[in-house]
């Protein structure tokens, strides 16, 4: 409801009374906070919790194989309290070599997508790392190296 | 208020309780600022929370018993208490496996009646490696076994077949054949608690297969109508048969 020609001063005014009346009408609770308390109960309506029941679907004398293994399987999970196996099923290529291989394909792949000053800035630092690399410094970053001018083939 | 005292809730574990009797815990569970000194100084304190179980409601500074029953206790993890009552009525709760009679397809969904007040929901994405594309074959009638996963009395309850792992774990569709029956919720627990003797002798006798429902539904198949049929006599006798007519009765079966 912005009235064109409205001084700044009563358009002021209206605003700082809009805000009292809203303010007043904000309803706040008089309560102190209540301190809440750490109960130390838990309520549960189910038995599986309670007592230690086997699962449901049971085979005897081979009626049904796939059902005997999982009761192995299931009774010896619970038993155990659930020792969560490591499916460490022998890998072809070992986690170290995962490892090393990602790490070069992380960079291959995303020096693809740089735009070329990108590129040349790659390279840069990517020798520079090389540098540090292969002559064993450590924390000594050699400054900024001129850029590679136009070298006179020598006769 | 209640006017009468309570008893402390260890003395009455084994024995018969009434619903209205208010049990008295040991301090360390008080929330009072006592209450943590004492637990401090105390040192022999349980870790962690009890667990309060069916037929128990905590109430106050003690729990309220809701249903007669048995007290049981079991000290491990912080401890539990819970009624052990006889009943054949079953509600659902949230994380039972129980077997389902399918009853209609509304859609993408099943409706399964599982013995509770109100019929529950079952998707049919919630089977192991079903897509929109790839649905299970399931028609009214079939028999399923899953779990709860919303079971509450405001709600309609959810059921799925898969755990949180998306794995199957043996729920499901259960196959052809087989007989279906309803035992009380009592004799259920017994028969699904480790190492029950009425199991074990009885898979001494035959090959067969059998479902538990915590709903009070067994099924069970075996390689001969006959066969099936002594199993479905003997657990549903179970329940009101001794532990020396039960052998008996096994003794004579298999000497048959």
């Amino acid at each position: 409801f912005m009235q064109r020609g409205l001084d700044s001063q009563t358009k002021k005014q209206l605003e700082e009374e809009e805000k009292k009346i809203i303010s007043e009408e904000h309803w706040y609770l008089d309560v102190p906070d209540l301190k809440e308390k750490e109960s130390c109960i838990i309520e549960e309506r189910s038995f599986l919790r309670c007592e230690d029941l086997v699962y449901g679907r049971m085979s005897f004398k081979g009626f049904n194989p796939e059902i005997e293994k999982l009761m192995i399987q299931m009774n010896s999970k619970c038993k155990e309290e659930e020792i969560e196996e490591d499916d460490k099923m022998e890998a072809d290529v070992s986690d170290e070599e995962m490892a090393r291989r990602y790490e070069t394909l992380v960079g291959t792949i995303g020096k693809k997508f740089l735009r070329k000053r990108d590129q040349r800035v790659l390279k840069d630092d990517d020798e520079d790392e090389d540098d540090e690399v292969e002559e064993g410094k450590s924390n000594t970053r050699p400054s900024k190296r001129a850029k590679k001018m136009f070298l006179k083939p020598q006769d | 208020m209640a006017a009468e005292r309570g008893t402390a809730a260890e003395a009455l574990v084994g024995q018969v309780v009434l619903p209205g009797d208010l049990l008295l815990l040991p301090a360390h569970y008080d929330e009072d600022a006592e209450g943590e000194r004492l637990r401090l100084s105390a040192g022999a304190a349980p870790q962690g929370r009890l667990l309060c179980g069916p037929g128990l409601r905590r109430s106050g500074a003690g729990l309220l018993v809701t249903t007669c029953g048995l007290l049981r206790h079991r000290p491990g993890g912080g401890g539990a208490y819970w009624v052990d009552s006889q009943q054949k009525r079953y509600v659902p709760v949230k994380g039972d496996h129980v077997i389902g009679i399918v009853t209609a397809k509304a859609g993408d969904v099943f409706r399964l009646d599982v013995g509770g007040s109100e019929p529950a929901s079952l998707s049919y994405l919630a089977f192991e490696g079903a897509t929109k594309r790839n649905r299970p074959n399931v028609q009214v009638g079939d028999l399923i076994y899953g779990q709860f996963v919303v079971a509450n009395k405001d709600m309609e309850p959810e059921m799925v077949c898969i755990d949180s792992s998306g794995k199957s774990s043996g729920m499901g569709l259960i196959g052809q054949d087989g007989f279906l029956f309803k035992v009380s919720l009592g004799l259920i627990r017994k028969l699904l608690a480790p190492k029950c003797e009425i199991i074990q002798e009885l898979s001494q006798l035959y090959p067969f297969e059998l479902v538990i429902g915590m709903n009070g539904r067994i099924w069970v198949k075996a390689k001969t109508i006959q066969q099936t049929l002594i199993i479905v006599n003997i657990l549903e006798a179970c329940e009101y048969m001794t532990a020396e007519q039960r052998k008996q009765a096994l003794a004579k079966l298999s000497g048959n």
